[in-house]
């Protein structure tokens, strides 16, 4: 029997604010565990939330990328359980009135960026035609701490996390497979930093996803029995634990056995998922509208102003780039894919104004030099100036091509200007005439053997001599200069 | 009048004209403090000579003839489930005995700005459940009319200070009444301010959208002073209210002339005490007397007050207590082998019986399969008790009741049996759950020598309305 796979995505993204979501505490990652907490991230008794508006701000951007509904009329509630980790022993969430509802994305065939290093990582992935992934809901709420297991007898918590503000963007169940659950991550994530709202990484915990995963036969309506999968570190361990799941329960399902509704945890060493808690255990929340803080009703004018911040998206990014810039697909959509490289590019084609050209050398040689030093492009030491520099001093004719892949190295071990190292190094092209039929006079006098094979019709020959007279000039000299002086220079033989 | 039974605007007079130091004063309350804390027990901290250095400075001020605030140097009892920092904060429970609170409460930092002297931690049923005072972990107070009576509650601690002259003012904390009934069975003033209107970052919370902070005192007056001192916007609760906070003291106009006064029937029913009836009675004729309106009104909701009080507030509750469970401060229990018997055993030896009975409350009303049925109902008809106020207020400046159908009674009598206790504060709770103001000053005594109390109940953000009929009734009783 065939089977259909159905698959529904909850993400969690940090935001990405100075301090938390109800405290001024500091949201800075990796410093001194319990550094960055006070009585209110604490839960202490008698203290207060009070919401950080740049934190609503942020999420109601997203909520525009994610073409979501924004509600005029949100609340916070108290989702209640004991965890050691969760000082008020309730988290505060939203439950009946999330914040946004009702958004979608595009899969559309863009690339699929994956981490921003490696830089190879970008090289894209295009896939056929388009689909459109609804999103149920999104909405703000707290993170909690974090347990460290370190003795026998004892764990130890840091509270550092506890209090950031998360974005939790639910997915309708209808990602079909699991390589388009990595799909939609990856496009998720390419939004979310595009508009600069998180910075979306995995490892630092910026981006949490739990997935559920259910199968039905082919055909059939009726959803099958679903299981939560969770502890998925990367996208791609996204994509395998979904597929080792499908397979499970297809599994299960072709031996006449049941699929049970459970929590499954993926383990990501022996590569399968096992069960955590069966539902029977699930928890309670008794979920209740939050008492101290007063409902978010953002005014008309305010979401008006935030929806205009929301910068242009990938998708339209790459459309203007191919129309405006005429570059192809995969030009477009590789430039397109992080927003500081599509950045940097328009800084260039500003001044210099041959987009294919700036496409080529950023997609060919910067892209290449970067990777290879595990650099991003935000850290590149030819900045975007640097690279009009040395794409105008080719363009003038004052260096070869050549001359200036080898000026892009020099830029990345001394940082310093493209033209002042053509200075410093005597680089420019030798646009003397005497100068260079002397050389390629010199030339035809030291090789009388390769004079005579070419006199004899052997046309290679004159390629060996234009390539000595190209090393006397160490590359300074035009090869089609030299080209049409050897020739000229051998009729006359 | 002893020194020790003189209000604080009194105080101040003579402290301004050197006729009395601060000095003085302070230890006069301790004075009477050594005198009657064995038998009343209005405290469960006292800071005696923190409290005496700080007179000695503000005398100092005084003798280089500086000008000093209204309240400055004026003794206060603080009800133990404010946070002063530096100072315990037991909400007289076990699970907090040895809590030391790292921060100020914001009415504390008003207070401090203000110069007031704290005398102590004032004694309180358990997290402020309950309407007696017996609910305390510490033994309960006593009060200062009968000490074989309760003081009421759950700010028993901070009205028998006020009353016993044990402090001048206390801050008292009012959820369904903890603040007025107290008030009422010790014989002296207290207000439960509009919800909004007094900052609650630093009160340990039992019901978020109930709880208030408010002044227990000897006088009208003092009442007014000291909501001009803790009232006002706090950027750190987001429910106070962001408006101008006037001087309460321009409110008191002995003068009530044309100003509409409802008198809600269901209030005037049966099961209140005939002396209590006699006593409002009495003062609604002076008020007549000196043309205020009265009127009869409605409020028919009024049955549905304490059903709907012990649905919305539990719930809040068990939520609000889940944060004391031995993991990072409180009491824990020793003997835990895994991470559920730790909150088990900590929870079950830490808290008292009346904390645990609304913890399973408001769990069961928040659980799957009958939120719907208790605490959305609940808060349905929080609503319509809240628009009885509403419509009532469109005919009425203001509405005078009872406070409690009876006066304070007696030690034990009602502690077994928790629905006749939850009973008594059905004049109260309807404030709180509309979020209205309300006071409660002296009207008259019981013929057992037991202090009645009467109730003014105002709109939103009304306590000059409250203040001034309280005043002019305040002359005309005394």
């Amino acid at each position: 029997m065939k089977y259909e796979t159905v698959i529904g995505l909850e993400v969690h993204v940090q935001l990405l604010t100075d301090s938390k979501l109800f405290c001024n505490c500091s949201t800075k990652f990796g410093e001194e565990p319990n550094s960055q907490v006070c009585p209110i991230c604490l839960g202490m008794p008698g203290v207060l939330p009070v919401i950080n508006e740049k934190a609503v701000r942020l999420a109601v951007k997203s909520a525009f990328a994610l073409n979501c509904k924004v509600s005029k009329f949100a609340r916070f509630a108290r989702k209640n359980y004991f965890y050691p980790d969760l000082p008020k022993n309730y988290q505060i969430s939203q439950f009946e009135e999330p914040l946004a509802t009702d958004g979608y994305i595009n899969l559309h065939p863009h690339l699929s960026p994956g981490a921003s290093l490696p830089l190879r990582e970008y090289i894209p992935r295009i896939k056929e035609g388009g689909r459109k992934i609804r999103i149920k809901r999104a909405h703000l709420e707290e993170d909690a701490g974090k347990l460290l297991h370190e003795g026998e007898t004892y764990s130890l918590i840091d509270f550092n996390r506890c209090g950031i503000p998360l974005l939790e963007i639910v997915s309708q169940p209808e990602i079909e497979n699991p390589q388009e659950a990595e799909d939609y991550l990856n496009l998720l994530k390419l939004i979310l930093k595009y508009l600069e709202v998180s910075d979306c990484n995995m490892e630092e915990g910026s981006l949490r996803c739990d997935a559920n995963l259910s199968v039905r036969p082919e055909g059939k309506k009726e959803m099958g029995i679903k299981t939560e999968v969770k502890n998925m570190n990367s996208f791609k361990s996204v994509r395998k634990a979904l597929t080792y799941e499908r397979d499970r329960q297809i599994e299960l399902l072709e031996k006449g056995e049941r699929v049970s509704q459970e929590t499954r945890l993926w383990d990501e060493k022996s590569q399968i998922t096992l069960s955590m808690r069966s539902k029977e255990e699930s928890q309670d929340y008794r979920y209740f509208p939050e008492p101290d803080l007063i409902p978010l009703t953002p005014k008309e004018e305010w979401i008006r102003k935030i929806e205009k911040e929301v910068t242009e998206l990938p998708e339209a990014r790459k459309k203007r780039f191919i129309e405006s810039y005429h570059l192809s697909d995969y030009d477009a959509a590789v430039l397109t894919s992080q927003k500081p490289l599509a950045d940097y590019f328009e800084e260039v084609v500003k001044q210099f104004r041959k987009p294919k050209l700036v496409s080529n050398w950023i997609l060919t040689e910067l892209l290449g030099r970067l990777n290879s030093q595990h650099l991003t492009i935000s850290q590149s030491p030819l900045t975007p100036t640097y690279l009009t520099e040395l794409l105008q001093l080719i363009e003038d004719g004052k260096i070869s091509g050549k001359i200036g892949k080898g000026i892009l190295l020099k830029v990345f071990q001394t940082e310093k200007s493209p033209a002042s190292i053509v200075k410093e190094e005597g680089l420019t092209q030798i646009s003397s005439q005497t100068e260079l039929l002397r050389l390629v006079q010199e030339a035809i006098r030291e090789n009388p053997k390769t004079v005579s094979d070419y006199k004899k019709g052997k046309e290679r020959a004159l390629g060996f001599l234009v390539g000595m007279v190209m090393r006397k000039t160490k590359g300074r000299a035009n090869p089609v200069n030299v080209n049409k002086l050897l020739q000229e220079e051998l009729k006359k033989i | 009048m002893k020194i020790r039974e003189l209000p604080a605007h009194q105080i101040h007079k003579l402290l301004v004209k050197k006729e009395i130091s601060c000095q003085e004063i302070v230890s006069e309350t301790f004075k009477v403090i050594d005198e009657k804390e064995k038998e009343v027990h209005a405290y469960i901290s006292l800071y005696q000579e923190k409290s005496l250095r700080q007179a000695k400075s503000i005398d100092e001020k005084i003798k280089n003839g500086e000008t000093i605030l209204p309240l400055e140097g004026i003794p206060i009892g603080i009800k133990d489930n404010i946070c002063i920092c530096g100072e315990k904060t037991t909400c007289a429970s076990k699970i907090l005995e040895n809590f030391i609170s790292p921060y100020d409460a914001t009415v504390i930092r008003r207070l401090k700005e203000n110069g007031l002297i704290f005398i102590g931690k004032t004694n309180m049923d358990e997290f402020a459940f309950g309407s007696s005072t017996e609910n305390s972990y510490f033994g309960p107070t006593h009060n200062p009319w009968d000490l074989e009576r309760v003081p009421g509650g759950s700010s028993g601690g901070s009205a028998a200070a006020v009353a016993a002259n044990e402090t001048i003012l206390a801050l008292g904390s009012d959820t369904g009444g903890s603040i007025r009934q107290p008030a009422a069975f010790c014989g002296v003033v207290g207000l439960k301010p509009t919800y909004g209107r007094v900052s609650r970052f630093g009160l340990v919370a039992f019901a978020s959208s109930l709880d208030q902070i408010g002044p227990i005192a000897k006088d009208v007056t003092d009442s007014a002073l000291l909501l001009n001192v803790i009232a006002g916007y706090d950027p750190l609760d987001s429910t106070s209210v962001n408006k101008p906070t006037p001087d309460f003291t321009h409110a008191l106009i002995p003068e009530v002339k044309g100003i509409k006064i409802g008198i809600p029937k269901e209030y005037f029913i049966s099961g209140i005490e005939p002396e209590v009836g006699k006593n409002i009675k009495g003062a609604i004729k002076l008020l007549e007397e000196a043309k205020a309106d009265i009127e009869e009104i409605s409020l028919p909701h009024t049955e549905y007050g304490i059903a709907t009080y012990y649905i919305v507030a539990t719930a809040e509750a068990s939520a609000n207590l889940a944060r004391f469970d031995g993991i990072r401060y409180g009491y824990r229990s020793k003997n835990s082998k895994t991470l559920t018997e730790l909150y088990e055993n900590s929870r079950a030896e830490g808290f008292g019986a009346e904390s645990k009975r609304r913890i399973m409350l408001g769990t069961y009303v928040l659980s799957a399969g009958y939120y719907d049925a208790y605490y959305l109902k609940g808060q349905r008809a929080r609503t319509l008790i809240k628009e009885d106020f509403d419509r009532a207020f469109e005919k009425v400046d203001a509405i005078l009741t009872p406070i409690s159908p009876s006066t304070a009674f007696k030690i034990g009598e009602r502690i077994k049996d928790p629905l006749k206790m939850y009973l008594s504060d059905i004049f109260t709770i309807s404030a709180n759950l509309a979020g209205i103001p309300g006071i409660s000053i002296p009207c008259g005594f019981s013929q057992q020598k037991l202090p009645v109390g009467l109730q003014i109940l105002a709109p939103v953000f009304g306590e000059e309305k409250i203040f001034q009929i309280a005043f002019a009734l305040e002359q005309k009783l005394k």
